[in-house]
């Protein structure tokens, strides 16, 4: 038995649009309107270099990444070919206009993700690890 | 469920199957598909056969689809099978194998890929042992066998093919003699200097050359196989091997046997039915449109498309025709050459030689265009030419620089290099997306890629600032072989849509087209809501052609241009405050420092513009950021003008003719809030040394003492361009009057994400003069129609409302609290 949580009103995500949900661990998660008003959920993270994929462009069931464009399947978090990668999917449920996530999923799934680093930081890791970019999960 | 309908496709080369490829992917379950294949292989590239005749590739390796394919795609494929018979009344296609055994299939539609069939000599003796055409793997086969056991091979014909197996038969260690009955190789895609060139390259390898001899026999040896060629001047060169290279013929045999109308190929329309029945289309090298049955890898794959689109039921796609460029696949030999590189009586050469250097070329201008192009030892620019050829546009601005070729200056990225054959695996080609030589040929071998766009796709290789597409290009022809470009008159503006860019635009100005759905609509979108490449572009188009009518869409725009900052590689987004001609005081920076210490902003920096950018802040502190900075959008992150630089000029400068800063800031101000195709920057000098760097901005002003100088379209980015001098104006109204209308027309006529520099390029710097310079009235009215549509533009840094921000998507929509599950406080 799946213990749904509303999280918000379908029409407080714009249409072809996106609204994210913060969390207690691990990165935000991406909730994704199309034009057909289906809802669905995703790890704010592109599967490629960790972009917020929040902040991309919705088309059909797709969203394109921000940062290199990447398409993303809004059903299943898969990048489209011939880019490979998956991004971490979360259970949604629509009742009503209101929009539901799975409360356990919220909680513990997909915590482990983090997002890159940028700034001076970027630089005292490079130096520290000898290397001329610092790695990501 | 629909019973489906029967396909058939007679040939299974590289046309038809990818054809069959395209109607794939359109409409999957539409058809039931049979092939006939009268070799008994699945299909492979042909084009590759010369690298593996030179031993450079294996068989295996230049196959395209293997038998998996046709399996998973429930394809039934004879191959083998020759088709003998087509009865049309019937709609039934008989087909037999070497064995005699007999099958036929009955039909809806019928694809007709038969290609062509090489063109034998009918000398006495053309039929001996020893004797091969050059076509197939069968063929490909024969030499390979011969070279293992002969020494001495003729080929007869020194055009491309001739050529290739020539220098293949000479990598496997024969003697090879190339008998060529015109004055020079290849002359019908060289001109006679390139020819010699070509000939002396190949004569310092050891390939021998026969120029002007006709053969009048092959003669036999003892034991039935061939032995010699003789001429009619009674000469003869010793050959166990004769391979017959003199040209190919569209295989209609059995269209003619079908009764199918032909002329120089299956005369076909333009969606690739054959005129005489319309259940049965042609595509390949076997079909002739308008009069032309093309034999090059781009226009048939064009005719593909156009032919699946049409067996899906989908649109109205129609092929119109290509115009084609030739390379060699000799490795070590660079020859590129395009439409009538002769020339003629009325048109005029530019032309470099450098014998020694192995380098010439020569460009064909007739007019003010550019109509031919013969390149031998450098062709790097063969594509640039060929796109200038294709596109017709006025060469008459760049005329000068033209034999130069479009990378002459400022192309970074990759070290320099120009011969991607002379670099080695593991050096990078594409420096935006880091991909090297090795990766780049490795996927075009493993994935079957032939055309620039795949290779951008699966490896990102030019896919960014696109400087290194020559060195892309010139991979594709040594991996792929053939020509790389697909060559369409028109380019759609993204897979959404058949249209160009300019289509839409003349669409939404001619239909008062307001909203994206409308344009969508009236146009015909093949996709719901776009892509991420089209919706930007119309939402551009409308806010351009209708302003204060069509409205903004803020969903259709990238998330710079919807957050009103740059977002960054972790998500942080960087902001940089507007100050007027780069030029800031105290409080300013005050309020800068207090910003950056109260939301603890990790990076500070000084921009190329004059402007402070501020790097790091999270997305919640934006509207925070904006309001207590104080200061306006600098636009750092849109399409839009993003700066005016100037450098201090009279006020201070002890050289400075006129007040730069002062013109910078008016500049500014008239112009700022301005979306454009792509970002706009400018400059104001006060004297001819130029600080502010005027040469390389899209609107670059200079002041002299008796007044100003106004520079279009430079470009400081991946290619440097240096801005051309457009008009030397007395007063500063007049500075503001002429850029604001050259800035007007090109935010009118610019295709969505065209620099300046593009524009005109495209356009050509006459047409800007006449607009601009020779028509006062219509420079005015430009100049006005901008004003009209800056006038009581927002700032969207304040005024959310009138920019139609979303305020709500800077905080979370909810905070999932873990603690008990069931709850949760929503962040309202």
């Amino acid at each position: 038995m799946q213990d749904w949580m509303a999280v918000c009103r379908v029409d407080e995500i714009p249409q072809l649009g996106s609204r994210r949900v913060a969390r207690e661990q691990g990165l935000d998660v991406a909730l994704f309107r199309t034009s057909q008003d289906e809802v669905f959920a995703l790890l704010d993270r592109c599967p490629h270099r960790g972009g917020v994929l929040s902040q991309g462009i919705v088309f059909g069931r797709h969203v394109a990444c921000p940062l290199h464009n990447w398409a993303i399947g809004l059903a299943d978090g898969r990048a489209r070919e011939p880019d490979d990668g998956c991004t971490p999917r979360f259970d949604v449920k629509v009742e009503q206009g209101v929009v539901y996530l799975d409360a356990a999923q919220l909680a513990s799934h997909a915590t482990e993700f983090t997002r890159p680093t940028a700034g001076p930081c970027t630089r005292l890791a490079a130096d520290a690890a000898g290397s001329g970019c610092a790695g990501t999960a | 469920m629909m019973k489906k309908q029967h396909l058939v496709m007679i040939g299974n080369g590289m046309a038809g199957v990818r054809t069959l490829e395209e109607l794939i992917k359109l409409a999957p379950d539409l058809y039931d598909i049979t092939v006939f294949g009268a070799e008994p292989h699945p299909n492979y590239n042909r084009i590759l056969l010369s690298p593996v005749l030179a031993g450079e590739q294996t068989l295996d390796e230049i196959v395209l689809n293997d038998w998996s394919w046709y399996t998973e795609h429930g394809i039934t494929l004879h191959a083998g099978y020759t088709v003998t018979d087509v009865n049309r009344a019937g709609r039934t296609v008989h087909a037999v194998n070497a064995a005699g055994e007999k099958i036929s299939a009955p039909y809806d539609r019928l694809l007709m890929a038969t290609g062509s069939n090489p063109f034998i000599l009918p000398v006495p003796g053309h039929d001996l042992p020893g004797v091969l055409a050059y076509r197939d793997i069968a063929d490909t086969q024969a030499m390979i066998d011969a070279a293992g056991k002969y020494r001495n091979a003729v080929v007869i014909g020194g055009g491309l093919l001739g050529l290739e197996a020539a220098n293949g038969l000479m990598k496997r260690g024969m003697n090879v003699t190339v008998v060529h009955v015109a004055p020079t190789l290849m002359e019908r895609q060289l001109d006679n200097t390139a020819g010699h060139m070509l000939q002396q390259s190949l004569e310092e390898r050891g390939m021998r050359f026969l120029i002007g001899a006709q053969t009048q026999e092959l003669v036999a040896g003892p034991d039935g196989r061939v032995t010699a060629v003789k001429f009619k001047d009674g000469s003869e060169a010793p050959a166990e091997l004769v391979v017959m290279a003199v040209g190919i013929r569209p295989n209609t045999a059995l269209a003619e046997k079908m009764r199918l109308h032909v002329n120089r190929g299956i005369v076909v329309s333009d969606t690739m039915q054959t005129v005489t029945d319309g259940r049965i289309y042609a595509v390949g090298e076997c079909a002739a449109h308008r009069g032309i049955a093309y034999g090059l890898v781009a226009p048939l794959f064009e005719q593909g498309k156009v032919v699946a689109n049409h067996l899906a039921e989908f649109g109205i796609g129609r092929y119109q025709g290509s115009l084609t460029s030739t390379k060699l696949k000799v490795t070590g030999i660079d020859l590129f050459s395009a439409g009538d590189f002769q020339g003629g009586e009325d048109t005029e050469e530019i032309v470099l030689s450098d014998p020694f250097g192995g380098v010439y070329k020569k460009l064909v201008i007739k007019g003010d265009k550019l109509v031919g192009a013969c390149l031998y030892g450098d062709t790097v620019d063969g594509s640039w030419y060929f796109k200038l050829l294709r596109e017709g546009r006025s060469v008459a601005d760049i005329r000068e620089r033209l034999m130069f070729g479009e990378s002459n200056i400022g192309d970074t990225g990759h070290e320099g290099h120009n011969k991607a054959a002379a670099m080695a695996d593991s050096d990078e080609v594409c420096g935006c997306n880091g991909v090297t030589k090795g990766t780049i040929c490795k996927a075009i071998k493993d994935k079957g890629l032939f055309t620039l766009e795949e290779v951008r796709k699966h490896t990102k290789a030019s896919a960014s600032c696109g400087s290194c597409t020559g060195l892309v290009e010139q991979l594709l022809m040594f991996t792929a072989g053939g020509d790389y470009s697909a060559s369409p008159r028109t380019k759609a503006m993204c897979g959404c849509t058949e249209h160009g860019h300019q289509a839409v635009r003349d669409a939404i100005r001619d239909n008062h087209l307001l909203t994206v759905q409308d344009v969508m609509r009236s146009l015909n979108w093949q996709t719901p809501d776009g892509c991420p490449s089209c919706r930007p572009a119309l939402n551009y188009y409308l806010i351009s052609t209708w302003p204060k009518e069509a409205q903004d869409d803020p969903q259709s725009r990238f998330i710079n241009e919807r957050s009103h900052a740059n977002i960054q590689k972790d998500g942080t987004y960087s902001v940089v405050p507007r100050m007027w001609g780069g030029e800031t005081n105290a409080s300013e920076l005050r309020r800068i420092a207090d910003v950056v210490d109260k939301y603890a902003i990790p990076t500070v920096k000084v921009t190329g513009g004059q402007r402070i950018d501020l790097l790091g802040v999270k997305k919640e502190d934006l509207v925070g950021v904006w309001q207590d900075l104080g200061m306006p959008s600098g636009h750092a992150y849109a399409k839009a003008l993003r700066t005016v630089k100037t450098c201090v000029g009279s006020e201070w400068c002890r050289m400075g003719t006129q007040d730069s800063t002062q013109m910078g800031k008016d500049l500014e101000r008239a112009l700022w809030r301005m979306y454009a195709p792509h970002k706009v920057k400018l400059a104001v000098s006060g004297c001819p040394r130029n600080c502010a760097e005027s040469g390389i901005k899209d609107v670059g002003v200079i002041g002299v003492d008796s007044g100003w100088e106004i520079y279009v379209g430079g470009n400081g980015g991946i290619k440097t361009e240096v801005a051309h001098f457009l008009v030397k104006l007395k007063t500063a109204a007049e500075v503001l009057e002429y850029s604001g209308a050259f800035l007007q027309l090109y935010r009118e006529e610019g295709w969505y994400l065209e620099r300046t520099v593009h524009y005109i390029g495209r356009v050509g710097l006459d047409y800007v003069k006449k607009r601009i310079l020779d028509d006062a009235e219509g420079r005015r009215a430009l100049w006005e129609r901008l004003q009209f549509a800056l006038d009581g533009e927002p700032d969207p840094w304040f005024q959310f409302e009138q920019a139609r921000v979303d305020v709500r998507q800077f905080q979370p929509v909810a905070t999932a609290q873990a603690a008990q599950a069931g709850v949760l406080v929503t962040g309202k």
